[in-house]
This record gives C-alpha cells, sequence and structure tokens, in this order.
C-alpha cells in the first residue's frame, strides 16, 4: 500500500509541476525576453498574410533587441484574416499583401492603413524549364489553362503543371488583379499550396512546373521568369517597368499607440526600411 | 465385380490423395503469402522510421536541440521552443483531461449500479454518455481543430493560444482516458471493494484508497497513450496554437509543437533536414512512449498475477 | 451527517458533472459546428454546396462535390491496398506466427499506429510523390490520388490488423478444432471457419479504418495537390484516374480556414457538417451490416 501510494503522489506532483511549467512559464528556458523595468512591459501580436510574415518577424527581432521588455507574436493566416483581426481587435496589428478592399473598409470604418514596403510576384519556374521570358498576356493564359505545353512557348514538349496559391491568399488576390484580369479564371487543375514557401519548394521540385510567389521568396533553387524581356528584380519593380507589384500593409485599429506605434514608427524609419531592402522588398520612400 | 469396386476404391483414395496434397499445395501458398504480409509490414516500419531516422540523424545535434528556430523561411535554427511549447501543451492538457476522464470514467462504472430513487435517469445518463464518449473517438481531428477555433479562439476570444489548444487537445484525448480508465476500474476484482464496504467504509474512501490505486497501472497506460496522441497530433493544434516559433511565456500565448513544426518546415522552407531531423526527434519519442505504454501493461498483468 | 458522509456525497455530485462532460462536449461540438456553417446553408443553398463540383470562393461558387469524390477516391484506394495488407498481416498474427516472431511484428505494427502523421505527409512529399511521378503518363505530377491513397493505406494498416486480429484470436478454439478433426487443413480452417466466425470483429476494424481515412487531413494536404476538380482519368487507361489530383474535404477545411471570412468560412464549416455526416453514414452502413450476428470483438 505504501508503494502504491507513492505513486499517486508521484503522478500528482508531475501534474502540478506540469501545471506550474505551463502557467509561469520557464525564466530559464532560451529565449525568453529579460524584463526591463525601464520600458512598456508587453505583448504586440500581428496576424495575416503569410507573404508579410517573415518581414514582419525580422522587423520584430530587430525591434525587440533594442526594446527588450516587447515581445512581439508574429503568426500567418492570410491578408483576409489580418484585415478582418485587425479590424475587430483580435490582433494588435493586421498584415495584407494587398490593397484592402472597399467592402473591408466599409465593414470596419476605423481601419488605419500603413504601407511598409512594395513587393513584386515573381513568375516562377523549375529550373529545367527552358522558356525564361514571357508577356503578360502569356502568363495570364497559362494560369487560365488556355496554353498547356511549354512547346507552345517555344519550350520542350512537356504539359505545363500549374501551381498556384489558396483563395483569400493576399499574393493570389493581387496575382489574379494584376495579371488575370476581370474575365480570366486561374484553371481548377492548378495545384494548390497554403503560403508562398511551399509554392517556392513545389514549383523547384517538380519539373515543367510554374508558380507565383512574392520577390522576396526568390532564391537559386528556383527559375525566374521576366515579363515582357523586364527581370524581376528589386530596382526593376521601383521604377515601375517590371508590372507586377503590389503594396505591403500593416493595419491597425484606429491610430496606434504605445509599443504598437513605437513598432510601427520602427518599421518605417531608416532602419526598418534597411532590413526592407535587405528582404528583398522595396522601400516605401 | 470385386475388381471394379477395388478400383474404385483405389481410384478414390487416389482422388483423395491428390485432393489433398492440392489442399497441402494451396496451402503453403496462402501461408507463405502471409508470412510475406507480415514481413512486409515490418519492412515499412522499417522503411519509414529508418529513412526519417537515418536522414534525421544527420541534422541532429546539440545545436539543433538547444537553439530556437529562426522563423521566416530560412528554416535556420533549431527546435528547442517547440521541444518546450510541445511539453507545455501535453502537461496543460493533461491537467483538464485526467480529472475529467478519470472522474467520468469512476462514475460511469462504479455509481453504474446503484439502487436509488433516481437510478432509472442515472442509467439513461449512464448510457447516453457512453454513446456520446464513442462518437467522440470517432470525431475526425480536423472538426475538433474547427470546434476548438469556433469556440475557444473566436467566440471566448482566447485567441491562439495554449489554453485554446489545450482546450480542443483535452476533448481530443478524453475517450482514451475514459476507456482506459474504464478497463483499469472494471478489472479491479469486486472483492476489494465490498471488503472495504463490508468495514465500514464510504464509496469514495473504498474508491481513493482500494480502487483508484489498484486500478492505477492502466489509468497510467491511458494517460501515455494520450501523452502519444498528443505529440503526433497536428490538425487540432494547426488551427488552434498559432504559428509563432517562439515559446509562449503564459498560456495566452501561441506556439509550434514539433509536428507542427515538422509541417511548417516541409511546407514553407527548404530546409527538409530538419524536417527530417524533427521527425526523428518525433519518432524516438514515440518509440520512447510505446516502451512505457509496454512497460506500464506489463507491470498491470504481473500486479493481476499477484492477485491470484 | 458525519463528514465523510458528506465528502461521499459531494463526491457523487462531481463526478456526475465529469460523466456530463462528454455529453456536453459532443453536443457542443455538434451545435457550434452546425451553427457557424447556417449561413452556407442559407444563402448559398444545400443543392448549390453538395451537387456542383465547382468551388471558386472568390467568384461566390461554393460546390463541394469535388471533395465529397476526393475523399471517397482516397479512401477507396487505401482500402484496396490496406485491408489486404491488414488483413493478411492479422492472420498472420494470430493464426500462423511462431511465437518469437510474434513479439517482432506485434510491436512493429503498434509503432506504426504511433507514428505522427506529418512524418508520414513528409515521407510521402519526399519520397512517393517524385516516384508516382515516375510514371510516365502525361499530366501526371507525382501528387494525387495514388500517393495520397499509399500513405493513407500505410496509416490505417495499424488500425484495421490490430482490432481484427482481436477479432480473429476471439474465435473459440473448438471452432478449429472441429475443422481440423474434420479434416480440413490449416488454411481452410481459417478461411472457411475461423474468418467468417469472426467477421464482425474484422468489418469492425475495417469500418475504424475507412473512418480514420476520412478523417485525416495533414499527410493528404502535403501529397494530393489540393486542386479543385472532379478526379478523372489522365489518359486512355482508368487506371490512370488514380494518378490525378484531387481535394479532399478535409484538406479543403484545413487550407482554407486560415484564409477564410464571412460565407466562405461557414461554407468550410458546411464541408465539416458533410464530412461529419459521411462518416455517421459509414458507422450506420456498417452496423447494420453486423447486425444481429454475435460480436467476437473487444471495443478498442
Amino acid at each position: 500500500m505504501i508503494s502504491l501510494k507513492k505513486n499517486i503522489t508521484l503522478v500528482v506532483s508531475l501534474l502540478i509541476i506540469a501545471a506550474l511549467v505551463s502557467a509561469c512559464g520557464g525564466t530559464s528556458t532560451p529565449g525568453a525576453p529579460v524584463t526591463d523595468p525601464t520600458t512598456d512591459n508587453s505583448t504586440i501580436s500581428v496576424s495575416g498574410s503569410t507573404t508579410v510574415q517573415p518581414l514582419a518577424e525580422k522587423l520584430a527581432e530587430a525591434f525587440m533587441t533594442e526594446n527588450t521588455g516587447i515581445r512581439i507574436d508574429v503568426q500567418g493566416g492570410g491578408s483576409s484574416v489580418g484585415v478582418k483581426a485587425a479590424g475587430q481587435g483580435t490582433s494588435d496589428i493586421g498584415m495584407a499583401s494587398r490593397e484592402i478592399k472597399e467592402s473591408e473598409l466599409a465593414e470596419f470604418p476605423k481601419l488605419n492603413v500603413i504601407v511598409i514596403a512594395r513587393d513584386g510576384i515573381a513568375i516562377v519556374a523549375n529550373a529545367d524549364v527552358t522558356v525564361s521570358d514571357l508577356t503578360v498576356e502569356q502568363v495570364r493564359d497559362i494560369f487560365s489553362g488556355k496554353i498547356t505545353n511549354w512547346k507552345d512557348l517555344g519550350g520542350e514538349d512537356q504539359n505545363i503543371i500549374v501551381v498556384s496559391r489558396e483563395e483569400g491568399s493576399g499574393t493570389r488576390g493581387a496575382f489574379e488583379e494584376l495579371v488575370m484580369g476581370k474575365d480570366a479564371l486561374i484553371t481548377a487543375s492548378a495545384i494548390l499550396q497554403p503560403s508562398n514557401g511551399s509554392i517556392r519548394t513545389t514549383v523547384s521540385t517538380t519539373p515543367y512546373s510554374i508558380g507565383y510567389m512574392s520577390f522576396g521568396y526568390l532564391d537559386d533553387t528556383i527559375k525566374a521568369i521576366s515579363i515582357g524581356g523586364i527581370a524581376p528584380t528589386e530596382p526593376n519593380a521601383a521604377d515601375g517597368s517590371y508590372p507586377i507589384v503590389r503594396p505591403l500593409n500593416m493595419l491597425t485599429n484606429g491610430e496606434p499607440t504605445g509599443a504598437v506605434k513605437a513598432f510601427l514608427d520602427f518599421i518605417l524609419s531608416d532602419a526598418g526600411q534597411k532590413l526592407v531592402v535587405e528582404d528583398g522588398y522595396i522601400p516605401v520612400k | 465385380m470385386v475388381e471394379e469396386r477395388l478400383t474404385e476404391i483405389a481410384l478414390n483414395h487416389q482422388a483423395k490423395a491428390m485432393s489433398l496434397k492440392k489442399e497441402r499445395g494451396k496451402q503453403k501458398f496462402w501461408v507463405g503469402l502471409m508470412w510475406l504480409f507480415g514481413l512486409i509490414t515490418v519492412l515499412i516500419l522499417i522503411l519509414v522510421v529508418g529513412y526519417v531516422l537515418v536522414q534525421g540523424g544527420k541534422a541532429i545535434n546539440w545545436q539543433f536541440l538547444v537553439t530556437p528556430p529562426k522563423g521566416g523561411l530560412s528554416g535556420e535554427g533549431g527546435i528547442s521552443t517547440t521541444i518546450g511549447t510541445t511539453f507545455y501543451l501535453v502537461g496543460l492538457t493533461l491537467l483538464v483531461a485526467t480529472p475529467l476522464g478519470v472522474g467520468a470514467a469512476v462514475f460511469l462504472i462504479e455509481y453504474a449500479g446503484e439502487q436509488s430513487l433516481s437510478s432509472k435517469f442515472l442509467r439513461s445518463v449512464i448510457s447516453v454518455s457512453n454513446f456520446a464518449v464513442e462518437t467522440l473517438a470517432g470525431i475526425p481531428s480536423i472538426i475538433l481543430g474547427l470546434f476548438g477555433y469556433a469556440l475557444f479562439v473566436s467566440t471566448l476570444k482566447f485567441g491562439f493560444s495554449l489554453l485554446s489548444a489545450s482546450l480542443a487537445g483535452a476533448c481530443l484525448v478524453l475517450p482514451t482516458i475514459i476507456r482506459t480508465t474504464e478497463e483499469a476500474l472494471l478489472a479491479v476484482p469486486d472483492d476489494y471493494r465490498r471488503g472495504s464496504l463490508a468495514l465500514g467504509a464510504t464509496k469514495w474512501q473504498t474508491l481513493y484508497r482500494i480502487v483508484l490505486p489498484a486500478g492505477l497501472p492502466g489509468i497510467i497506460t491511458g494517460i501515455i497513450l494520450s501523452v502519444g496522441r498528443i505529440i503526433s497530433e497536428t490538425a487540432v493544434f494547426f488551427v488552434t496554437l498559432g504559428g509563432s516559433y517562439r515559446l509562449p511565456s503564459s498560456i495566452m500565448d501561441g506556439g509550434r509543437t514539433l509536428a507542427l513544426h515538422l509541417y511548417y518546415l516541409a511546407m514553407d522552407t527548404r530546409a527538409f533536414d530538419k524536417a527530417m531531423g524533427t521527425g526523428a526527434v518525433l519518432v524516438v519519442m514515440i518509440i520512447l512512449i510505446n516502451l512505457g505504454i509496454n512497460l506500464v501493461s506489463r507491470k498491470l498483468t504481473a500486479g493481476v498475477r499477484k492477485v491470484r | 451527517m458525519p463528514a465523510r458522509m458528506i465528502a461521499d456525497k459531494t463526491v457523487r455530485y462531481i463526478l456526475f458533472a465529469s460523466a456530463i462532460i462528454a455529453i456536453v462536449i459532443v453536443l457542443a461540438i455538434g451545435f457550434f459546428i452546425f451553427r457557424e456553417s447556417i449561413q452556407a446553408w442559407s444563402e448559398i443553398g444545400i443543392t448549390e454546396i453538395l451537387l456542383k463540383t465547382v468551388w471558386r470562393p472568390g467568384q461566390d461558387q461554393y460546390g463541394i462535390l469535388a471533395m465529397i469524390v476526393g475523399s471517397v477516391s482516397v479512401t477507396f484506394g487505401a482500402i484496396l491496398l490496406g485491408v489486404p495488407l491488414a488483413l493478411g498481416c492479422a492472420i498472420f498474427l494470430a493464426e500462423i506466427a511462431p511465437e518469437g516472431v510474434q513479439a517482432l511484428v506485434r510491436p512493429a505494427v503498434q509503432l506504426l499506429a504511433g507514428i505522427p502523421s506529418v512524418v508520414y505527409g513528409l515521407f510521402g512529399m519526399v519520397i512517393l510523390v517524385p516516384l508516382v511521378r515516375k510514371l510516365g503518363v502525361p499530366g501526371n505530377s507525382g501528387y494525387g490520388l495514388l500517393a495520397a491513397s499509399i500513405v493513407l493505406a500505410v496509416m490505417i494498416l495499424p488500425t484495421i490488423a490490430s482490432v481484427a486480429e482481436d477479432a480473429i484470436r476471439a474465435v473459440p478454439e473448438n471452432y478449429r478444432h472441429g475443422s481440423l478433426a474434420l479434416g480440413a487443413t490449416k488454411w481452410q480452417t481459417i478461411t472457411q471457419v475461423v474468418l467468417p466466425a469472426g467477421k464482425s470483429g474484422i468489418i469492425a476494424g475495417v469500418i475504424l479504418g475507412i473512418g480514420r481515412a476520412l478523417g485525416e487531413t495533414m499527410a493528404m494536404i502535403m501529397v494530393i495537390g489540393n486542386s479543385v476538380i472532379m478526379p478523372k482519368p489522365l489518359s486512355g487507361n482508368p487506371l490512370t484516374y488514380f494518378l490525378s489530383q484531387a481535394r479532399t474535404l478535409t484538406g479543403n477545411i484545413a487550407v482554407e480556414i486560415s484564409y477564410a471570412t464571412g460565407i466562405h468560412e461557414s461554407a468550410l464549416f458546411a464541408t465539416g457538417v458533410v464530412l461529419f455526416a459521411l462518416i455517421i453514414i459509414v458507422n450506420a452502413t456498417a452496423r447494420w451490416i453486423i447486425r444481429g450476428q454475435k460480436f467476437v470483438e473487444k471495443a478498442n
């Protein structure tokens, strides 16, 4: 009986320890912020576009090293969720990688839109695709399913595998607005992926595939297609010669104050915009 | 006539012998096939687990385990915060689910045979409750996730947090805990209870001094099973925990479990090696948990043998 | 009343409350999921949702038929691949394997059951999809029903195998002895006596597997392509149906829930209701098939 009692005590104490640990959070674990008695000790929640997310995380980290009392939590969810979260106040800051719609402004009249960067959308293809230049019309026809074989574009005789983002994605919304236009729809047989990162993964590993994604995700594993002879680079996007560019927005419910204002000011400052450029986006100035 | 008859008998024997031979031949084939199936199953396990452990092992070193992930697209960094988040989530979920589950099981088993004024009402409550537990066990995890999102994240405004996730997770493991506790309680011999009551103890005293301790190994099995379930689960926590790679500092903060981190790494980054590494850590945890379950159930049967 | 009697009574009420919790939770789940979906049912209409094949929220189109077909197809494929293997494994463990081999194979099956679904998904993405892509049919991207069915088959294998094994073991020994005494071989005994006797338990296992297959989410998202199309054969050969990309009901919910607002979100909850209904139909069909037969199985 004594050993059984010991068992119960052990189990119960384990549970209590687990509870205490969960409730208080470990101050001795790596990554926990050190409280600075002179700064505001608060948390900023940021949610929304998965395009803006990595940039926001980078900006947040830089900001948090200077302001150790503030904790910034960034998560995804998509541009539409970012708008809603900001409008309803569920998040302090919402992120959107497209223009805010009229209907959204009507639903959340106090929504405050701040452009923190501009971003180009690159058309990307698998490394084995030989075609390297397309017109906007050709891109539209590929994504709508009108053109189905690379040989129709001067490439090899292979079916084009179209990869796209999910409905509700800001990147997709911007792509549809700027490339597809009002009448053409992205083909239903496209492989759909839930983020820029997974577009990059899928296109770079699937032969003869094509997709679209934010400039910031370009790397050497994937082939970037120039549009009408203009390569997808930041200077081309900044001076307007590259046609597919959209704003990256941060949204707040009304005028920002306190820690939120400090963070947004930091983003728009020279230091913040420098990070924007580093990540492959276009600064707002 | 006799010759014909003898020939008939001989041919009959031959036919029977041949048909028996045919049957034996058929059996050899099928038994061999079953061996093959058993072998294939083990091979699949070795293939999947082996691949993940070998590929993942390459990415695992001390750094990997103690540095937090860098976030963003690079997939750089380690998995320290995700390990922490996983532990927090398991602890919190069990904190909610264990008392509820054990309590429910105790009521369903121990109070089922009550003779009292309200016994008819009690009996119908018990059968509805049993049906509910079975239904809950069959609900797909994404639907539990949706429920968690609708109730905890949105309506109650807990947001993406450990709180929302652990409450949803508790719904997930509740049937497991209830069922294993029920089995454990059923295995406790009735004489224990009768002896205790005969000595003048109340039902509750009998329960917590005699029955529950006797059933403890079974209950612990259920808890360990639930731990395994929580660690492997993705869909439920995907929509309730958020995706932050930082370690939550309170129950209102969000985070990533190991399984979620694997998903994000695989989908968003090209760091397949880190994804495999995370997978390897997960698989090792599951192997240890399975060993734990086997140990506890062995102790359980040993205990029963002692009673006899 | 002495203190311990008060304690006894209080405890009874607390425990009663705990027992009610499961009922409350199930009702709450049903209530919330259904409530969130009402907007979709009323504004879009049941026939629109259930019978149309085009799902384009941006164009206000919310037909989920393609997803229903996708879920059913991938489950069918998983059952096709998984049941023979699982049943064979169960027979092997229960009737054929010697003790030592059993001690090796059974833990392997248990371990397979515990592997997280994302690990299977990762494995599918990195190994299976490129492998399937090698089948040189035009339009085959590797992502699709075949890769998904294989992954799913491996995931439901342990579920079906362990329940089936329990069912087979539960068949009384005299059945076997009687059959062997009548001159049947061991295999004849298995196929003509033991399996029919354990039929209800085996079917229960298969149903459990179907339920798991219909409910799987993350692994599916990683290998099935998520295209919103009615799967169809890629070439003249009808088997290439399985090379088609597809989307499951579960994938529909998980991929879009983070992006959805308003009626789009409501339509996703409606997808959840349909999924739930599908599972209930499967379970009810199973109960109907097993009706009146003696249950020779252990509830898992």
